[in-house]
């Protein structure tokens, strides 16, 4: 069942900027849904627009199936949960979780098991008393999700909630957030700007850019047929490496950067126009080393990163730097020309001009790419 | 920081000497007030030192209702002014109204209008209210205040304004939100507002000469005056008494407010 339903949304400023252009999408009961974009593409404004904390310009929002445009945001029957957290500073941890409940008329007996059942799950039993300025980050944002659990809202609304965090306590937080909704069965809407995050959490992504929708989909199929040049550049870490293409006249050879002639015949047949000016993408997982038998390129390494289980190299390319991910330990000089092996069916193919997808890697492959990268 | 000696010696004495002409009248008002009429007259170091002034002072004029007339009205106008500046300045940061701004820009702009400048039409209308020798006259005039407007909407603007969006959400109204959340954290620039109130009503001069007639309702810095005579030789003694008399609920204040008025004034200066 959907809950929510956005129909040709927009958000449009005094000076005749869209900030959200005709915004069109469904979320479901239930979803994780992530809101993804680089800072300014509009993805908080949406998120407050949800919440009626932004009057919406254009279009239509409905939840469950009812118009709410104009309905203030307590009759929306959600939670929300800031960035900066939003707790008031002069109240204790207890009196910050049950504020909210105030204004619902509730007995003192519900509001107390709520309070506690909410604390229990968040750790917070013991740290009822403190006051906000005396708690860690991690224990703010707790109190800050307590406060969305205790009103028992079905629809939890989340602005950059990890951003404030320091990476160790975040991919903990993230693994937390994640467990709590689907434990409770809430729909959630979160917005990132970390494409990590989004891949992490999301049942399914929006990317957002400018104001317009670029994708929405599954976590893996953004990552695996990025719908455009933007997509495949936003999604993944490290990005997709890029690079201009020119098809020969027969179809047969494609030449990159000037560079690299990759032979594709064995690939695609008419699939591809030649007359367009094309763009590859290629993941850093399918920049493979070479093997004896098997050495297609000789790339020269310009930076070399020890992460321990996997090296990260980083290759010229014409004008671009390409990275690759090769898992174990290698040992490479900066300078050294190294073996690379490029796979055509490897390749994804984008229109250069529009920036659109044309050609996805190979269905055949995706499975083993599903069954390796999962 | 680290000084070397000779330079702190030049700070202290510095320090000292402004402190020394800072004070300097009070401290002159204070040990005249000890002081016999005769060595105030012939300019001598006092002989004796007596509390015959502070007897005399009060006997001479109603000084303890003077006093407490004072207390009434700084108080009456403090709250006054507290509620209705944070009001206002609630409005000006929380409520999204058309013109909100140039509003605003207008209201401080009165804050360039000496108060002089507004003595006499505040004073038409309140003898056409028929509040002459009231506490209504003397305090109603002084509660809208263009500058207590503008100090609590400076420290409003910095309450987050995601916390007035969370209890939004949680469907908290704006009176609520007024009183639970704005003023408690505000809590330290509505003190030093509200002594700086209390202060500047005590130390009000004109407006209490022209609304009061009687001494039923007249307050202590116009009673002061009525200790100097006409006829004859002043008694500096007396009049220095009440003087110090008067300055003491002030000091009070000050002791005890010196910290947060100094927080609060200087508030989000720095972070």
């Amino acid at each position: 069942m959907s809950q929510i339903e956005l129909v040709k949304i927009s958000k449009i400023y005094q000076k005749k900027q869209a900030v959200l252009n005709e915004i069109d999408l469904t979320i479901n009961e239930g979803e994780f849904f992530v809101l993804v974009g680089p800072s300014g593409s509009g993805k908080s404004t949406l998120l407050r627009m949800i919440a009626g904390l932004e009057e919406i310009s254009e279009g239509i929002l409905k939840m469950n199936g009812k118009i709410v445009n104009h309905i203030p945001p307590k009759d929306r029957n959600l939670s929300m949960v800031f960035q900066n957290y939003a707790l008031y500073p002069h109240l204790s941890v207890e009196q910050n979780i049950l504020f909210g409940l105030q204004a619902k008329k509730l007995k003192k007996q519900e509001r107390q098991r709520r309070l506690y059942e909410a604390a229990e799950m968040m750790g917070l039993i013991e740290l009822l008393e403190r006051k906000p300025r005396e708690l860690s980050g991690g224990q703010r944002q707790r109190v800050a999700l307590a406060r969305a659990i205790v009103s028992q809202s079905p629809l939890c609304l989340m602005d950059e909630p990890l951003s404030n965090l320091d990476a160790k306590l975040r991919a903990n937080m993230r693994v937390e957030i994640r467990r709590l909704q689907k434990k409770l069965g809430m729909t959630m809407i979160y917005v990132t700007h970390d494409q990590v995050e989004a891949m992490t959490m999301g049942d399914r992504i929006m990317v957002l850019n400018d104001g317009k929708i670029q994708q929405v989909g599954k976590p893996i199929t953004l990552y695996n047929e990025p719908a455009n040049l933007f997509v495949a550049s936003f999604i993944g870490s490290p990005k997709m490496n890029l690079g201009k293409a020119i098809l020969s006249e027969d179809g047969k050879q494609l030449v990159v950067e000037g560079q690299l002639h990759l032979d594709i015949s064995s690939i695609f047949g008419e699939e591809l126009p030649t007359n367009r000016q094309l763009t590859i993408g290629i993941r850093a997982e399918h920049l493979l080393p070479g093997t004896i038998e098997n050495i297609n390129y000789l790339l020269e390494a310009v930076n070399v990163e020890q992460l321990g289980n996997e090296t990260s190299i980083a290759f010229e390319v014409g004008a671009e730097l390409w990275t690759a991910r090769w898992s174990g330990q290698w040992f490479i000089k900066v300078g050294q020309k190294v073996p690379v092996q490029i796979l055509p069916e490897n390749l994804l193919f984008f229109d250069s001009e529009t920036g659109n997808l044309i050609h996805s890697v190979s269905k055949g492959r995706m499975q083993e790419v599903l069954t390796t990268c999962v | 920081m680290t000084m070397s000696t000779s330079r702190k010696v030049i700070f202290y004495v510095i320090l000292i000497l402004s402190a020394l002409l800072l004070a300097g009248p009070m401290i002159l008002a204070f040990v005249l007030s000890l002081m016999t009429n005769q060595d105030i007259l012939t300019g001598n170091i006092p002989t004796a030192l007596t509390v015959d002034n502070y007897i005399r002072a009060f006997e001479r004029s109603p000084l303890l209702s003077y006093l407490i007339n004072s207390l009434l009205v700084s108080i009456v106008i403090m709250l006054g002014q507290l509620l209705l500046s944070s009001l206002a300045a609630y409005a000006f940061v929380f409520l999204e109204f058309k013109g909100r701004d140039i509003l605003f820009y207008i209201f401080i702009a009165t804050l360039m209008v000496p108060f002089e400048v507004s003595v006499i039409p505040n004073f038409h209308l309140i003898r056409d209210l028929g509040w002459i020798d009231s506490y209504a006259g003397l305090t109603i005039p002084f509660f809208a205040t263009a500058f207590g407007t503008f100090l609590l909407r400076q420290n409003f603007k910095q309450i987050p304004k995601e916390l007035r969006e969370a209890s939004q959400i949680a469907g908290i109204g704006d009176v609520k939100y007024y009183l639970t959340v704005v003023l408690p954290v505000a809590k330290s620039s509505l003190v030093t507002f509200g002594i700086y109130g209390f202060l500047s009503t005590w130390n009000m001069y004109l407006w209490p000469l022209l609304a009061t007639t009687n001494d039923k309702v007249r307050t202590v810095q116009i009673g002061l005056k009525q200790l100097q005579t006409q006829e004859q030789v002043n008694e500096w003694g007396v009049i220095m008494a009440g003087a110090v008399i008067v300055i003491i609920p002030t000091l009070i204040l000050l002791f005890f407010g010196q910290k947060k008025l100094q927080k609060g004034l200087t508030e989000g200066a720095l972070k």
